[in-house]
């Protein structure tokens, strides 16, 4: 109740500028700042003339393929490393030098191997969030604590019956922080890749506001990109999290 | 059954010096002993007990059960440590048949078996519930029917009651005596609590430290089941604590300044004593 009492707040506050510096004293043009109005309007229209809801599927058809991608590959690429010592210290580096590559810059690279097409924007998807993917599953792989490992052997655990019984479910909550992670940078790297390549999408919608000067279009649809967003994170990733965590009895120390 | 350690040793190299954790160490355990080893931190005993769950290797030695030696870890040889150890990710019940599943026997053995001994720690009330809902002692109690249902040849214990408050450790230690008197299992106990070893061992081996090795070995004869309080129990403890004492003070002599001196701090002198002048 207090939070909607806050946020009416705020919208009164951003249409007060709007009347003060639009109308009143004129200091910007209507096409620099929107008001609030206008933009629930042009929302309301977009959603009614469906380009809101043809956007959306477009948009969430890619990142579920692009970050499925990823996921596959970043967990194996993750178990594979925390697997082998070689690896993890000559491949380490490498991959963490390459999360620290923002995904929009494999664009160019994307667009050369295939074209203007969906296949392009699924490849930054997916290059956007594998290697922090695979990061969060080596780290959680290697956090586990050793005193399992060592209870399970006196048990009689041997080779990959520790893997699956043991290091696995103990990584799970830390593989689960990762994957959420891994879906934020899907999630921009998705936006990136529709704002400068696509012919749908949200991203693609939002250009358009640009390109039509319009504004509230494009504040619009970044409030969609915001909810959208905040659902995802909110009602799977932190939810799945804190459950496990709780679990796992890792939320009191 | 027998369990011989003959010549084992550790040593533990680092870069700037070699530490001797164990020396020359020689121990046979008979079927249904009940063996304390007790000494002060730091004399290899937790050492010992790795190399006998097969955790760690010995540099020197061996470690022989019927007959077979020792290289690595077994369900014939069952670890209960410190900490409870147990999977935060299973229920209570499928953490109590996480040895049995590795070893495949099959669902409605493993699940009898697993409530007989959750019954014999008095928690089968809780065989649902997750670790997370569990006490300290609780969790203790869970691992020790853990281990039991692995039938192992022998029970190593890693001074499991050492993080417990003391009304609990009170509790458990007498759950464990009387289970070790219906079950006749093998067990090694790992403590620094000379009073817990008297009451609950057969055989109490003092180690002493720099390097590890033993130095006395006490037969503790009495009937079961024991009183804590008993007068028996202190004798046996003031005995054992003579020969503790030198080796704690060896070890404290060593981390303190030089001028630390057991005996001198053994009677606090008060400024405000008056010695009855005041009669």
């Amino acid at each position: 109740m207090k939070k909607i009492l806050f946020y009416i707040l705020l919208i009164l506050i951003w249409e007060g500028i709007y009347k003060l510096g639009v109308d009143i004293l004129g200091i910007w043009k209507p096409y620099i700042f929107p008001s609030p109005i206008d933009v629930f309007k042009t929302l309301v229209g977009l959603i009614k003339d469906n380009t809101i809801g043809i956007a959306i599927v477009a948009s969430v058809k890619r990142i579920i393929v692009g970050y499925f991608i990823s996921v596959i590959i970043g967990v194996t690429l993750g178990l594979t490393i925390a697997k082998f010592k070689y690896l993890e210290e000559n491949l380490g580096p490498l991959i963490l030098g390459l999360q620290t590559l923002p995904s929009i810059c494999w664009l160019p690279f994307a667009i050369l191997w295939y074209g203007l097409s969906e296949s392009s924007i699924i490849f930054v998807i997916a290059i956007g969030s594998t290697f922090a993917v695979a990061m969060s599953v080596k780290y959680a792989i290697k956090n586990v604590n050793p005193l399992y490992i060592r209870a399970a052997r006196t048990m009689g655990a041997k080779g990959s019956k520790i893997y699956t019984h043991v290091i696995l479910p103990a990584a799970l909550p830390d593989i689960v922080s990762g994957l959420k992670q891994g879906w934020s940078f899907a999630w921009r790297a998705l936006m990136a890749g529709e704002m400068l390549s696509s012919t749908k999408g949200l991203g693609q919608v939002l250009m358009v506001g640009r390109d039509l000067a319009d504004i509230s279009q494009v504040v619009a649809v970044m409030i969609v990109i915001i909810i959208l967003g905040l659902l995802v994170d909110k009602l799977v990733f932190s939810r799945l999290e804190k459950n496990m965590r709780h679990k796992w009895g890792l939320d009191r120390a | 059954m027998s369990l011989i350690v003959k010549d084992v040793s550790k040593e533990f190299i680092s870069k700037y010096k070699r530490t001797s954790t164990l020396e020359n160490f020689n121990l046979e355990i008979q079927k249904g002993d009940f063996v304390c080893i007790l000494g002060p931190s730091g004399c290899g005993k937790s050492t010992l007990l790795n190399i006998l769950a097969g955790l760690e290797n010995a540099t020197k030695g061996v470690v022989i059960l019927n007959g077979n030696e020792i290289t690595q870890p077994g369900p014939d040889r069952t670890v209960m440590f410190q900490e409870a150890a147990l999977f935060p990710w299973l229920k209570v019940i499928d953490n109590v048949e996480f040895g049995m599943k590795m070893a495949g026997l099959p669902k409605e053995i493993r699940r009898e078996k697993a409530l007989h001994y959750l019954k014999m720690v008095h928690l089968s009330k809780f065989q649902n519930s997750y670790v997370y809902e569990l006490s300290g002692g609780m969790k203790q109690r869970v691992a020790l029917a853990r281990a039991l249902t692995l039938d192992s040849e022998i029970l190593l214990m890693d001074e499991p009651f050492a993080a417990l408050d003391s009304q609990t450790k009170m509790i458990l230690q007498q759950e464990l005596q009387r289970i070790w008197v219906k079950t006749k299992k093998t067990i090694v106990f790992i403590t620094h609590n000379a009073e817990e070893a008297v009451y609950l061992a057969n055989r109490v081996v003092v180690m002493a430290a720099n390097p590890g090795r033993i130095k006395q070995e006490f037969i503790i004869e009495l009937a079961r089941p024991r009183q804590m309080e008993s007068s028996d129990i202190s004798y046996y403890t003031a005995k054992i604590m003579k020969a503790l004492k030198e080796e704690v003070e060896k070890v404290a002599k060593a981390e303190y300044d030089g001028d630390w001196n057991i005996e001198e701090n053994t009677v606090l002198y008060s400024s405000d004593t008056d010695m009855g002048g005041n009669l």
